[in-house]
C-alpha cells in the first residue's frame, strides 16, 4: 500500500512538544479559533505518492496573523486550502485534525463530508479565502456586485435588496470609489488592485472569524501591495478576525505577522513568534532563507565604476507609442509606453531600471535591442570605439550589435526551445555567426556551461531536465556565447525562489568581474536592484522619474514617486516595520 | 452592443460576395450555357423553337455579355427582384421552386440543432464533471462512433433496421395514407415517426462533436481559480458547476450555431437524398445531374447565406452572453 | 504590537540517523523511467513514448497500416477480379469458410473449403433464391491460380493469396452484388482507391495550405487579408452542396483516372482551410515565444528561425492534424460516389460499392452490400480518429 510507505526520516522527526504548544497558547492568552494538529496530505499521482504536507500543526488566534512561509513546492498553499476541504480530488488527507471553535462548540472540519452542508456553511461564512490571482479568481461573466450578493444570500438571512445595499457598503469599506456604479461592472473593467479589493470584500462579506490569504499581493505592484496590506490590517483591527497568510516573501512576513511557520517540503521546520524567527532562528533552513533575503536588502560590496568618459550606450529622447494608423495613414498614439527616455551606460556598470507594471521598463529594454522598433529618439552604441546609431543599423551591422549586447529573459521555461539540447541552444549563436565548428564548438559550449556553474555533461540534456534556476543559467550561457559587452537582464531573477535568486545574482556579479561586462538590469523588485546595481533609473508611466546611485535612491530618494515606491517595499525586520507608515504618492 | 451588431453585419458583406461568386462560378461551370441546355431538353421532348425567340432570350439573359456583366445581371436580379433565373427542367422560375424546399431544409436543420443541444449539454456536463468515470467512457466511445459514422451510412442503416425489424417505411415525411390528408393527431404522430430518423441522423455527428468540445472546455474551466472562489464562498457543488464554469463553457455552444449549422445543412442535404425528404437536397442533386444550373446555383447560394445568418446570430448571442466580447 | 520574547520551536535539522532531507517526500508506486535517461531523451523520444503508452491509439495505428497494406497488394489479396461477373450467382449470400471435411466413415480431414449453392427460382417473381448446399464442398487453398491480372499494372500474374482450387467454382465469402461480382474482391480493390484518395487528398490539401499560408505569412498585409477572407468564405459554405456542385460539373466523358484525380482535388480544395487555420494559429502563437525572440537575437535569419526553431515544434502537431483530416476526405469521396457524382464504375471505391445499397429493398435482400462497405468506412474513420487523437495528445509531451 502506498499510504504506509514513508521515508524513514518522516516518523523520526520530532513534533513540537506539548509544552511548546502550551507556550504558544498561553502567549496568546486565549483559546485558538482554529487549531490544526498533525495534518498530512498525500497526492496520489500516476507513478508515485507525493507527501505534500506532513504532520503540520498550528493554531490561529483572534486578531492575530500567522504567516506560512516557504518556497515553491513547500506545501503551504495546499495546507491553507485543506482547512476548507478545497483540495484536488487526487489529494487525500491522510492524518491529523482541523478543529474550528465556534459558538456551538468545536467543529472537526476534517471529518465533515467534502461538499456537505456543514463545510459549506463554514466556507465563506466562518472562513473567508482570498487568492493570488485577482484576475482569474473572479468570474469574468458576472458583475462584481452579483458575485458578492451571492455570498451574502448564502450565509446571511437577507432579501436581495438588502444584500445589494450591503454589497455597496462592503465595496465602500474596501475603499472602492463610486461603489454604487462599480457593483454593476465586470471584473475586466477593474484594475488588479481593485479586483483584489473586490475579492476581499467578497471574502469578508459574511464577517468570517478567519481570513485565509493565499499570496494575496504576489501579482500586484509594491505600492498596490502596500495599500492592500493596509486595508487588510485595518479590517482585521476592526473585526478582530484571525488571519492565516501564505507567502514566499519574508519582507511581507516581517511587516504583518504575529507568528510565523516556515515550511519546506511539506513540513513545518520551525515556528514561533515573528521576532524570534527573524532574530533568533534555530533551523538552518530558516537561517538560509533569511540570509538570502537579508543579503538582498543590502548592497553588494563592490565599487561603482567611474561614470565619466565615454559611455557604452547613450540613449536620447527615446519614445514608443502603441496605437493605430488612422485612415490617412497617420500614426495616432493611444498609449505612450516609453516617453522621452534618456540614459547612459558606462563600461563595467550595472544600471538598474526600476518601475511598476506599465512603467515601460520592458519596452525600453526591448527597444535597446530593436526587438521593438522605437518610434522616436536615438540609441548610440560606442562599444567599438566609434559611435554607431542603433536605430539606423542594417542587418549585418545590427547582427554584430546584437552579438555585443545580449538579452537574458524573465521566463526560464519559455526562453529555451524544448526541441533542442542544451548544446544546440548554447551553440546556436556560435553556429549562426560561423565562429566555431566540431570539437572546438563543443569545447566552447562546455567552457560556457562551467562558467555558469553547470557540469559539462549537461550539454547532451534537454531543457526539460533542468530546474528553473538551472535553466536561467543555461540562458545566461547562451547570452555569453558571443563574448558580449553588455547584458540586458529583463526581470531575469523574478521567476525564481529567493534562495535561487541570490545564487543567480551572485553568478552574474562574478561573471561581470571575470568578463568585464556591463548590465542593464530591469526589475520591479527594489531589493534585487539595490543588491546588484550601481546606478538606478526609476520609471513611472513611461517616463524617467529619477536617476541616481543605487544606495541613494534606495535610502534617500528625492522624488515623491520614488519615495512612495521605496517606502512601500516591505522591510524584512519585524522590529522596524516601515510599510504601514509609508509615504504616499497621489498620482 | 448595436455598434457591435452593425459592425458584424458589415463584416459579412465580403463573405456574402464571395459566396455569390462561388455560386455563380458553379452555375457557369458546366460546358454550354443555359439556352443550349434548354434547347437540348426541348428538342428531346420533340419541341422546336423559333430562332428569333432564341435570339430574344439570349438578349434578355445577356448570355453574350462578358462574365462580369452576366454576374451583375444575375446578382442584381436576385437582390432587387428576387429573380433567381429560370429552371428549364421544371419550366418554371427558380423562385417558385426553392422557397418551400429551403423552408423545410431550415426547419429540419433547426430541429436537429435543438436535438444536438438537448443531448450534448447534459452529457457534456456529466462527462466533464465525472471525468474518467464509466459514464464518461461510454459517452466518449459513443461520441467517437457518432463522429465516425457518415450521415448517409447511418441513414441507410437506420432505414434498413426499421424496415427489417419494424416493417416500417421510413422514406419521406409521411406514410402513404397520410400524404395530402388533413392534419389530425394521427398525421402529426406519423410525421413525428418519420422525422425522428432524419433528426437523429443529422444531429449525431454534431452532438458528438459538441460533447467533446463541451467536455474539453468545461474541464479547463473547472480548474480555474474562480471555481475555487465559488466553492470557498460556500456554494453547493451543483451550483458551483452550473452558475460559473457551465455559464462560460456555454460559449462554444452558442458559437456552435455558426459551424454546426453548415454541417447540419450539409447533413440534411445528403440525408434527405437517402431518405427522400422534400428538402432542398434531392432537388439540388437532381438539378445538378440534369445540369439545371440556375436552380442548383440558387440552392447553393441560399444555403451559404443561411449559414452566414446562423453565424451572425451566434455572434450576437455570444456577445449577449459574454460581456468581454460586448465591450471590446 | 508587542514582541513576544519566547523562543521559536524548530525541528531538529538532522533526523536521529543524521540524514538530512534532500527533497520532498515521495513514495514510488511503480518504477518509472530512469530520470537520467529522460534528461537526454529528445522530444521525439518523449513523443513516441507518450504515444506508445496510449494503447488505443497504437491499435488504431495498426488497423490503419493494415488497411494500407491491403490497398497496396489489392490484386494479389483479392481472390478474384473485382469486375468478374457471375451471371449465375447474382445476389448470392456469403459462404462461410470451414477447415475440415467429414469422411464417409465419420472421420475428419483437413481441407479448407466453402459450401456450394443450390439455386431455386421463385416462379412468381422470377428471382433467384440461394441456399447453402451443405453437401457440396468447394475446396479452397492458398496461393492458387485464378483470374489473371497485372500487379500494379506492371507484372502479369495469376497467383492469388487464396481462392478456390478450381477457378470455375464460386467462392464469395462476403456474397455477391447484382451482377454476381465477388464483394470481397471488390471491397479489397475499393480499399486501394478509398485509402489512397485520403492520402493524396491530404497531401494536396497540405500543399495548398502551406503555399497559401506561406504567401499569407510572407507578404502579410493585403495578401494575408484576401487569403483569410477566402478561408472564411469556404468554411462558411456547407460542404456537401458545394462538393456536389463542383463534382457534378465533371464531364462524364473523362477517363476514370482523370475523374479520380479531379474528385480528389475537389475534396481537398475544401478541406485545406481547417488545416491552414490550425497551422497558422500555432505558428503565430509560437512566433511570439521567448525562444524565438532569442533565436532572432542570436542572429538567425528568417528562414533559420522558421525551419530550425519553429517548424520542428510544429511537425508533430501538423502530423496529428493531417491524420485527423484524412478520414474527412475518405468520407467525402464515399459520399460523392454514393450519390453517383463522384467516382463511377468501372472504378471501385467504397462509395461506388455503397451505391448498390441505395435502394432499401436491395439492402433488405442482400444486407451484405451495405454492411461490409459501410463497416470498412466506419472502421477506417474510427481508426484514423483514434490515431490522430493519440498523436495530438502525444504531440506535446510536457502536458499531462
Amino acid at each position: 500500500m502506498p499510504m504506509t510507505t514513508q521515508t524513514p526520516s518522516a516518523t523520526a522527526l520530532a513534533k513540537p512538544t506539548r509544552a511548546q504548544h502550551d507556550d504558544l497558547v498561553s502567549a496568546a492568552a486565549s483559546a485558538p479559533v482554529l487549531s490544526v494538529r498533525g495534518l498530512s496530505i498525500d497526492f496520489h499521482l500516476r507513478t508515485h505518492v507525493l507527501h505534500a504536507v506532513r504532520d503540520v500543526s498550528f493554531d490561529l488566534f483572534s486578531g492575530q496573523t500567522l504567516c506560512l512561509v516557504g518556497e515553491s513546492g513547500s506545501g503551504k498553499s495546499v495546507t491553507a486550502r485543506a482547512l476548507l476541504r478545497l483540495i484536488d480530488p487526487q489529494a487525500k488527507v491522510s492524518g491529523g485534525s482541523i478543529t474550528l471553535q465556534g459558538p456551538d462548540g468545536e467543529l472537526r472540519l476534517d471529518t465533515l463530508a467534502p461538499n456537505g452542508r456543514e463545510i459549506r456553511a463554514v466556507r465563506g461564512g466562518r472562513i473567508g479565502l482570498i487568492f493570488q490571482e485577482p484576475m482569474s479568481s473572479l468570474s469574468p461573466v458576472h458583475t462584481i456586485g452579483s458575485q458578492i450578493v451571492e455570498a451574502l444570500l448564502l450565509h446571511r438571512k437577507m432579501t436581495k435588496a438588502e444584500a445589494k445595499a450591503e454589497t455597496v457598503k462592503l465595496l465602500r469599506q474596501v475603499e472602492i470609489a463610486n461603489p454604487e456604479q462599480m457593483a454593476d461592472r465586470y471584473t475586466f473593467e477593474f484594475s488588479g488592485g481593485m479586483r483584489q479589493r473586490a475579492m476581499i470584500a467578497m471574502a469578508l462579506a459574511c464577517k468570517p472569524d478567519i481570513l485565509i490569504a493565499d499570496e494575496p499581493t504576489t501579482a500586484l505592484d509594491v505600492t498596490t501591495q502596500a495599500e492592500i496590506m493596509d486595508l487588510i490590517a485595518r479590517l482585521q483591527r476592526e473585526t478582530g478576525m484571525a488571519m492565516l497568510m501564505i507567502t514566499h516573501d519574508l519582507g511581507l512576513v516581517a511587516e504583518v505577522a504575529d507568528s510565523v511557520a516556515v515550511m519546506r517540503w511539506g513540513r513545518v521546520v520551525e515556528q514561533g513568534p515573528v521576532d524570534a524567527i527573524f532574530h533568533a532562528p534555530h533551523h538552518p533552513y530558516t537561517r538560509k532563507l533569511l540570509s538570502a533575503t537579508l543579503r538582498l536588502d543590502t548592497a553588494a560590496k563592490r565599487t561603482a565604476p567611474a561614470t565619466t568618459g565615454q559611455p557604452l550606450l547613450s540613449v536620447r529622447g527615446l519614445c514608443k507609442g502603441f496605437g493605430t494608423t488612422n485612415w490617412r495613414g497617420q500614426q495616432t498614439f493611444a498609449i505612450k509606453a516609453v516617453d522621452d527616455v534618456s540614459l547612459d551606460l558606462w563600461p563595467g556598470e550595472n544600471l538598474g531600471i526600476v518601475g511598476e507594471s506599465g512603467s515601460g521598463k520592458t519596452t525600453l529594454g526591448r527597444m535597446l535591442l530593436r526587438i521593438i522598433e522605437p518610434s522616436n529618439g536615438s540609441i548610440l552604441w560606442q562599444g567599438n570605439g566609434q559611435a554607431a546609431e542603433v536605430t539606423k543599423m542594417q542587418r549585418p551591422e545590427l547582427a554584430q550589435y546584437r552579438s555585443a549586447v545580449r538579452l537574458v529573459f524573465q521566463d526560464p521555461f519559455a526562453s529555451l526551445n524544448p526541441r533542442m539540447t542544451v548544446k544546440q541552444v548554447i551553440a546556436d549563436p556560435l553556429i549562426v555567426a560561423g565562429a566555431l565548428k566540431g570539437a572546438a564548438l563543443e569545447a566552447r559550449v562546455g567552457d560556457l556551461l562551467e562558467l555558469v556553474g553547470l557540469e559539462r555533461s549537461a550539454m547532451e540534456r534537454y531543457p526539460h531536465a533542468f530546474s528553473g534556476g538551472q535553466r536561467q543559467r543555461i540562458g545566461i550561457a547562451r547570452a555569453l556565447a558571443l563574448d558580449p559587452r553588455v547584458i540586458i537582464a529583463d526581470e531575469a531573477t523574478s521567476a525564481l525562489d529567493v534562495s535561487i535568486r541570490a545564487q543567480v545574482l551572485d553568478l552574474l556579479l562574478d561573471l561581470q568581474k571575470r568578463l568585464d561586462l556591463s548590465f542593464v538590469f530591469i526589475a520591479h523588485d527594489i531589493s534585487v536592484v539595490r543588491y546588484f546595481c550601481d546606478r538606478v533609473v526609476v520609471m513611472h508611466k513611461g517616463r524617467i522619474v529619477e536617476t541616481g546611485p543605487a544606495e541613494q535612491i534606495c535610502t534617500r530618494p528625492a522624488e515623491p514617486y520614488t519615495q512612495s515606491l521605496i517606502s512601500a517595499v516591505p522591510n524584512p525586520d519585524p522590529r522596524n516595520r516601515r510599510m504601514l507608515h509609508r509615504t504616499r504618492f497621489g498620482a | 452592443m448595436w455598434v457591435y451588431v452593425v459592425k458584424r453585419i458589415f463584416l459579412m458583406i465580403p463573405t456574402l460576395f464571395g459566396i455569390s461568386l462561388i455560386s455563380f462560378f458553379i452555375i457557369q461551370l458546366p460546358p454550354g450555357d443555359y439556352l443550349t441546355s434548354l434547347l437540348a431538353s426541348m428538342s428531346d421532348s420533340g419541341q422546336t423553337i423559333d430562332p428569333a425567340e432564341i435570339a430574344r432570350m439570349r438578349a434578355t439573359y445577356g448570355l453574350d455579355d462578358p462574365m462580369v456583366v452576366q454576374y451583375f445581371k444575375w446578382i442584381s436580379g436576385i437582390v432587387l427582384r428576387g429573380d433567381f433565373g429560370y429552371s428549364f427542367e421544371w419550366g418554371r422560375p427558380v423562385s417558385d421552386l426553392i422557397w418551400d424546399r429551403m423552408g423545410s431544409t431550415l426547419s429540419i436543420s433547426l430541429a436537429a440543432l435543438v436535438f444536438v443541444w438537448a443531448v450534448s449539454l447534459p452529457i457534456g456536463i456529466y462527462s466533464a464533471v465525472h471525468r474518467h468515470s464509466v459514464g464518461d467512457h461510454v459517452a466518449t466511445f459513443f461520441g467517437f462512433l457518432g463522429l465516425a459514422i457518415p450521415n448517409f451510412i447511418l441513414a441507410l442503416t437506420l432505414m434498413y433496421v426499421s424496415y427489417k425489424y419494424f416493417g416500417q417505411s421510413v422514406g419521406g415525411l409521411f406514410s402513404p395514407e397520410y400524404i395530402g390528408a388533413d392534419w389530425t393527431w394521427g398525421r402529426v404522430w406519423d410525421l413525428f415517426m418519420h422525422l425522428w430518423i432524419p433528426i437523429v441522423v443529422i444531429g449525431t455527428s454534431g452532438t458528438a462533436a459538441l460533447i467533446r468540445i463541451l467536455r474539453a472546455n468545461l474541464t479547463d474551466e473547472l480548474s480555474k481559480p474562480y471555481v475555487v472562489t465559488a466553492r470557498a464562498k460556500g456554494l453547493s457543488e451543483f451550483n458551483v458547476v452550473m452558475r460559473y464554469p457551465v455559464r462560460i463553457a456555454l460559449n462554444p455552444f452558442v458559437s456552435a450555431i455558426g459551424w454546426v449549422l453548415p454541417n447540419l445543412i450539409s447533413g440534411v442535404t445528403i440525408t434527405a437524398i437517402v431518405l427522400n425528404l422534400p428538402t432542398a437536397g434531392p432537388l439540388l442533386l437532381r438539378a445538378l445531374v440534369s445540369q439545371d444550373m440556375y436552380l442548383a446555383g440558387s440552392f447553393i447560394l441560399l444555403m451559404g447565406v443561411l449559414t452566414l445568418i446562423g453565424m451572425l446570430i451566434s455572434d450576437v448571442l455570444l456577445a449577449l452572453l459574454d460581456p468581454r466580447i460586448r465591450f471590446t | 504590537m508587542t514582541h513576544l520574547d519566547y523562543p521559536s520551536t524548530a525541528l531538529p535539522d538532522d533526523g536521529p540517523h543524521g540524514s538530512e532531507e534532500r527533497g520532498p517526500a515521495i513514495s514510488p508506486l511503480r518504477p518509472g523511467m530512469d530520470p537520467g535517461k529522460i534528461a537526454v531523451s529528445s522530444q521525439w523520444t518523449l513523443i513516441w513514448q507518450k504515444f506508445f503508452s496510449n494503447k488505443v491509439a497504437v491499435a488504431a495505428g495498426v488497423v490503419v497500416l493494415f488497411f494500407y497494406f491491403i490497398g497496396l497488394f489489392a490484386e494479389f489479396l483479392a481472390p478474384t477480379s473485382p469486375s468478374l461477373a457471375q451471371p449465375r450467382f447474382t445476389y448470392a449470400p456469403p459462404q462461410s469458410l470451414s477447415f475440415f471435411v467429414t469422411d464417409a466413415d465419420g472421420g475428419w480431414t483437413w481441407q479448407p473449403h466453402v459450401k456450394g449453392y443450390t439455386t431455386t427460382v421463385d416462379p412468381a417473381s422470377l428471382r433467384r433464391a440461394f441456399a447453402i448446399d451443405e453437401n457440396s464442398v468447394i475446396p479452397v487453398g492458398f496461393f492458387v491460380e485464378g483470374t489473371p491480372y497485372r500487379f500494379w499494372g506492371l507484372i502479369e500474374m495469376k497467383t492469388h493469396l487464396f481462392g478456390p482450387l478450381d477457378p470455375s467454382q464460386p467462392m464469395n465469402l462476403l456474397g455477391t452484388d447484382s451482377l454476381g461480382r465477388d464483394l470481397l474482391s471488390r471491397l479489397i480493390h475499393g480499399t486501394r482507391i478509398s485509402m489512397s484518395i485520403g492520402l493524396i487528398g491530404v497531401v494536396s490539401s497540405l500543399v495548398i495550405g502551406v503555399v497559401l499560408g506561406a504567401l499569407s505569412g510572407y507578404f502579410g498585409g493585403w495578401t494575408d487579408l484576401v487569403i483569410q477572407r477566402i478561408i472564411e468564405v469556404i468554411s462558411a459554405m456547407p460542404t456537401i452542396p458545394l462538393w456536389l456542385g463542383l463534382a457534378a460539373a465533371v464531364p462524364i466523358v473523362w477517363s476514370p483516372i482523370t475523374v479520380y484525380f479531379v474528385v480528389t482535388l475537389i475534396v481537398s480544395l475544401l478541406a485545406w482551410t481547417g488545416l491552414a487555420r490550425e497551422v497558422r494559429g500555432r505558428f503565430l502563437a509560437l512566433r511570439g515565444e521567448d525562444f524565438v525572440t532569442a533565436a532572432i537575437l542570436d542572429g538567425s535569419g528568417r528562414a533559420r528561425v522558421i525551419f530550425r526553431h519553429i517548424l520542428p515544434l510544429l511537425t508533430s502537431h501538423i502530423l496529428a492534424v493531417v491524420t485527423l483530416a484524412i478520414p474527412t476526405m475518405i468520407v467525402a469521396e464515399t459520399a460523392l460516389s454514393f450519390l453517383g457524382i463522384g467516382l463511377k464504375a468501372p472504378v471501385v471505391s467504397w462509395g461506388v460499392l455503397l451505391q448498390d445499397a441505395q435502394n432499401i429493398r436491395t439492402v433488405a435482400t442482400a444486407p451484405w452490400l451495405l454492411i461490409w462497405p459501410a463497416g470498412a468506412v466506419v472502421i477506417t474513420v474510427l481508426a484514423f480518429n483514434f490515431l490522430g487523437d493519440g498523436m495530438r495528445d502525444a504531440a506535446d509531451p510536457y502536458e499531462t
